[in-house]
């Protein structure tokens, strides 16, 4: 009891120290997704429409999920020494960037191959090309599918985020670290609980957004 | 105009054998005319109308529509310039009744007021308010409102060729006729060039004015309902078209086609019996019709109640207890007669006036002669 009245003293004394860690935070999360969905959006619809590329984009993606985020945050800092930015924002908006990859890239394959068969008939026996269909029809009925790839790697990142620190890119990890290395229980509890509830509460926002941005036929 | 030369796909199969789904159709559907593709599952029906749009690619032989060689054509161009319906509907469902409708019209580039006034033209076509259903979205329809915007979606930017998919396929029985009405109503007054694929013996029977029937890829025989029913080419078609398909050419036949062939004899309530009698013997009746002074049945008589009796024919008159509307069918009215137990009834028109009678005899002699009904109508 006596730890929770400390964490919670501790935060309220730092408001603008950790204010500015989450800022931080979100910051580099949401640059990493954003590159994702500019390059993953496109790259779903490329490989709905050149079938033999989907199995392997695919599967290098869920490959990339599968590494431990510490060993790919250690492959990053050689890698990016090359170019003099070994620690830093550049490694941690790189890892959040291709773990956000896969979600967004399967979501927005699958939405639009699961795509209701009459539907993608009708356009087709209309004449529409496929450029047409997925502009006006296709891409739309995508819209919940694709952002729920979205809030997962957002969810996803905002965790990954708080190991980021210890390539030095900042965040609330910094908070942890401080709290594993001077032993300061209150500083530990806030950073983890903090993070947890920054990725329930941007889940939340974007699930919002989602229901404004989708078509109001599908709603 | 429609015509297929020498069409064939040939599909690769799993095991790298080819195998033919439609194999050398040659067929020409003629402008106004709705030919309807009947057939069983996999007998290449769909596939052969699915090479008039290209949503699938000949492997050999033409399609040529109104004498233009369709290869020369632009796939999306020519898709534009054909409706298609088909039995999934396919309705977009993020957007409007009205922007679904106008999808055609807009790509080739009609202007917003235009669109507006065809919309709401298209919707008065298929009975639907515009004011109450243009603004909704596809899922706030039921089935067979949402079929009836596919159709007039095909309808939209005037294309004289239509193409059909199972249209009614999905939509239940009760609706389903509704529509296939509606369909018919419209298409006497557009007299598209429509090719209809289905399954459904009564559906073709219904809506065709030839029917082509096709059996692993070939096609089998095409001809006019009634011919086909009346004559089916090989044992195939005749189970096809079911064991009753005698029966089912009464379909085709309206009550009021049999009255009109007829000349219309009938006596009042005050006309002496001699007289009726006279008539009766005179064209060889049985029976007489009794009518009021408009023209409606009030009974009838009998020639051996009548006979050599004295008085009216309002002394002898025997009650009528169902009559048949002009429209109704042959299968309909047979259905009543052996319901009330009766070997004729009279047929009145749509003011309720007698205008001639259909009787047992007659629907026996016109199924026995295997003659098509516009023969016999003719006779």
């Amino acid at each position: 009891m006596e730890t929770i009245n400390d964490t919670f003293l501790y935060v309220i004394h730092n408001v603008p120290f950790i204010l500015g860690l989450t800022v931080q935070h979100l910051r580099l999360v949401g640059i990493a997704v954003a590159l994702a969905v500019v390059l993953g959006v496109p790259l779903g619809i490329v490989i709905v429409r050149f079938k033999w590329l989907a199995g392997v984009v695919l599967s290098l993606t869920t490959l990339v999920l599968t590494i431990p985020a510490i060993a790919l945050f250690g492959l990053m800092i050689p890698l990016f020494s090359m170019i003099g930015q070994g620690i830093g924002a550049v490694p941690a908006i790189t890892a959040a960037f291709l773990y956000s990859l896969l979600p967004i890239v399967r979501n927005t394959h699958t939405a639009l191959t699961q795509l209701d068969a009459g539907v993608r008939e009708a356009g087709r026996g209309i004449g529409l090309t496929f450029w047409q269909r997925l502009k006006w029809v296709e891409l739309p009925l995508a819209v919940p599918l694709i952002f729920g790839g979205i809030r997962t790697a957002v969810v996803l990142n905002i965790g990954v985020m708080a190991i980021a620190a210890i390539v030095g890119a900042g965040g609330l990890g910094t908070l942890i670290l401080h709290g594993i290395s001077q032993s300061d229980i209150r500083k530990l509890i806030a950073g983890a609980v903090i993070v947890s509830v920054l990725a329930v509460v941007m889940d939340q926002v974007l699930l919002k957004l989602q229901r404004v941005l989708t078509p109001k036929g599908i709603r | 105009m429609i015509e297929l030369k020498n069409l064939c796909k040939t599909f690769t199969q799993k095991n790298g054998q080819p195998f033919k789904a439609v194999d050398n159709v040659n067929l020409t559907v003629n402008e106004g005319e709705i030919c309807v593709l009947l057939g069983p599952s996999g007998c290449g029906k769909t596939t052969t109308m699915k090479m008039i749009n290209r949503l699938i690619d000949p492997s050999s032989g033409k399609v040529l529509i109104n004498g233009e060689d369709t290869a020369g054509i632009d796939t999306v161009t020519l898709r534009r310039n054909i409706g298609y319906v088909i039995q999934q509907i396919g309705l977009f469902p993020n957007m409007t009744i009205e922007d679904n409708i106008m999808v055609v019209p807009r790509m080739l580039g009609w202007d917003k007021k235009k669109c507006r006034e065809r919309a709401r033209e298209l919707m008065g076509m298929v009975a639907l308010d515009p004011d109450r259903f243009l603004s909704r979205y596809p899922r706030e329809m039921s089935g067979g409102q949402q079929q009836r915007i596919g159709v007039i979606r095909a309808l939209a930017a005037d294309a004289p060729v239509l193409l059909m998919d199972e249209p009614f396929g999905a939509v239940d029985p009760i609706n389903r006729e509704q529509i296939q009405n509606e369909f018919l109503q419209m298409q006497r007054q557009l007299g598209k060039t429509v090719m209809l694929v289905s399954h459904d013996i009564d559906e073709a029977i219904k809506l065709g004015d030839r029917i082509a029937v096709f059996r692993q890829g070939k096609l089998v025989q095409i001809d006019t309902a009634d011919a086909l029913l009346a004559q089916p080419a090989d044992d195939f078609v005749a189970s096809f078209l079911g064991q009753d398909r005698t029966l089912k050419r009464l379909l085709l036949v309206q009550a009021g086609e049999v009255a009109d062939m007829q000349e219309t004899l009938t006596a009042t309530l005050d006309t002496p019996l001699s007289n009726a009698f006279t008539v009766m013997d005179d064209a060889d009746l049985r029976h007489l019709t009794v009518v009021d002074e408009t023209g409606k049945p009030l009974g009838y008589v009998r020639r051996k109640d009548v006979r050599g009796a004295a008085g009216v024919c309002a002394d002898k008159l025997q009650p009528i207890s169902i009559a048949s509307g002009e429209n109704e069918n042959l299968r309909i009215v047979l259905s009543k007669l052996y319901e009330h137990n009766l070997t004729w009834m009279p047929v009145v028109d749509a003011h309720g006036r007698y205008s001639g009678e259909v009787s047992q005899d007659y629907i026996a002699r016109y199924l026995n002669s295997g003659r098509t009904h516009r023969s016999m109508l003719v006779a």
